[in-house]
């Protein structure tokens, strides 16, 4: 499995670290403990797209994957800083 | 329904007549309307439970249903080691269960498992490793079981060719649980569906759940591609797929799915007499009745439902194995194949009701669910029969992870990629 680096094009995956589900939101730190335990334990596990985080080690950066689970083939690739930075001007503007 | 008891008569019996007396070992069932349980999920789990729901709890009209051939999963894909060589107390009691169950699983099943007892030895490479070790062979004692810490001259007359005096990762000894070992896995799933079967369980492969029937918050039935069963109680037992099975019910799960690889060369003479595990690195070996070394090592890292993995993780397993053993430097692959694991949030499994009444849950088995087999079954069975857990599975609640009370081994935190 090749995952598209926006930095570095087209790596071998054994150059990537996962950090799993990345449409996970942290809850206001004020937020009820069940929100927090959802956040923290709780997962969609799709079986087909998912979208996911990956850290390049080489280059350092942080990418958000869309992968179908089912086949492998990755679908988009984005860095994390710009969905971070849609996802803080609102969740429409995604 | 096989009547046959399978002995040294009916083979001998079979031998001289050309073999041609053997009937099917299961029959092929078609749904009936309406089942008292519905276990979704034909894998060593599900017919373990559908087994011990008739034997030990006097349950008559159960299902399997199974979307694919039986055996077609996990429990046809694993590196086929039993032990019982755990730390924590909530595990300890249940894995030493299935241990017992295993010694007197063929028996009870009539089934030729192959279950062998040939021991599994932890290897240590270092001081710190030897304390943990050491610590963990004592909780082990102090439940019952089995264990013995080796010097490095123990290990050595054992398996001689190992490499002792690596510069990185010397071998200074291993904890030894001589009662672990191997069984025939898909032995397994056969002689469970067999005896199963034998008690009147329909077992419908090629049945597809589709839908979970909820009426007023309880259980009613589960929609299939063979059509709509009623039933009484519904347990899902669906590895892999268990988030798409609870997401039926609305239930998100504390489950990531990974592939995991496992591995098998050439046949070899005889020259490992145990399962051995490295230390240093995720690598683990024993060698079948055939020859061929049976390994394993890390799953692959991230989300997937492919059944197959790729060439890093290999690569990764292969220097674990030529770090331990170089001599297999030129033992040439024969296959490879990927499995999918339900890892849960803190490596250890879930049997437990769910919000919807009358549905039970048994899941997030990571790749430690094959040992657990028998225990698994009974404990489920239990769980579904009483409506209470049985008293080896108390632990394994769904909500311990809500209320900070998880079972977790090695200590890694709510990363299921690095349980």
């Amino acid at each position: 499995m090749r995952l598209p680096c926006s930095c570095c094009g087209p790596r071998d995956s054994g150059e990537f670290v996962y950090r799993g589900d990345a449409t996970l939101r942290r809850p206001p730190p004020d937020a009820p403990e069940t929100h927090w335990a959802d956040y923290v334990y709780l997962r969609d596990n799709p079986a087909g797209p998912h979208r996911e985080l990956w850290y390049h080690q080489p280059c350092r950066s942080w990418l958000v994957i869309t992968r179908d689970t089912r086949s492998h083939a990755i679908l988009a690739a984005e860095a994390a800083e710009a969905v971070a930075r849609a996802v803080q001007a609102g969740p429409e503007a995604r | 329904m096989s009547s046959v008891q399978y002995s040294i008569f009916s083979l001998l019996r079979n031998a001289v007549r050309d073999n041609r007396g053997w009937t099917p070992a299961w029959r092929k069932a078609t749904p009936a309307p309406r089942y008292d349980v519905v276990i979704i999920g034909g894998g060593g789990h599900g017919l373990a439970t559908a087994y011990y729901l008739a034997r030990h709890y006097g349950m008559r009209n159960i299902a399997v249903v199974e979307r694919g051939w039986l055996g077609n999963g996990n429990i046809g894909r694993n590196t086929t080691i039993i032990r019982s060589n755990y730390l924590l107390p909530g595990n300890l009691p249940f894995y030493e269960k299935s241990m017992m169950l295993w010694e007197g699983l063929e028996q009870d099943i009539n089934f030729n498992a192959m279950v062998s007892q040939r021991g599994v030895l932890n290897l240590i490479h270092s001081d710190a490793q030897r304390n943990a070790y050491a610590r963990r062979g004592n909780a082990m004692r102090l439940h019952g079981i089995d264990a013995e810490l080796l010097d490095a001259r123990a290990v050595r007359e054992k398996l001689p060719f190992l490499d002792f005096d690596n510069a990185r990762f010397p071998i200074l000894g291993g904890l030894l649980q001589a009662r672990g070992g191997t069984v025939r896995h898909d032995a397994v799933a056969w002689g469970y569906a067999r005896a199963a079967d034998r008690l009147g369980v329909d077992i419908i492969e090629n049945c597809e759940v589709t839908g979970l029937r909820i009426e007023g918050g309880k259980i009613s039935g589960v929609e299939t591609t063979r059509g709509i069963i009623a039933a009484g109680k519904v347990g899902m037992a669906c590895a892999g797929r268990s988030s798409q099975v609870a997401a039926m019910a609305g239930l998100r799960l504390p489950i990531e799915s990974h592939v995991l690889q496992a591995f098998v060369s050439e046949g070899l003479k005889p020259f490992i007499d145990c399962v051995v595990t490295f230390g240093a690195g995720h690598f683990y070996v024993s060698q079948s009745d055939k020859g061929g070394l049976v390994f394993g090592g890390d799953i692959d890292g991230y989300n997937s439902y492919a059944q197959r993995g790729n060439l890093p993780l290999i690569e990764d397993v292969c220097e674990g194995a030529m770090a331990l053993m170089p001599r297999i430097g030129r033992v040439r692959l024969l296959r490879q194949w990927g499995g999918i694991m339900d890892m849960s949030m803190d490596g250890s499994p879930i049997i437990d009701r769910t919000p919807v009444d009358g549905l039970y849950l048994n899941a997030g088995w990571c790749y430690g669910g094959f040992k657990a087999t028998p225990a698994s079954g009974l404990c489920f069975a239990h769980l579904i029969a009483r409506d209470e857990p049985h008293p080896v599975g108390t632990a394994f609640r769904l909500d311990r992870f809500a209320r900070g009370a998880v079972i977790d081994e090695k200590g890694m935190g709510a990363q299921p990629n690095l349980h």
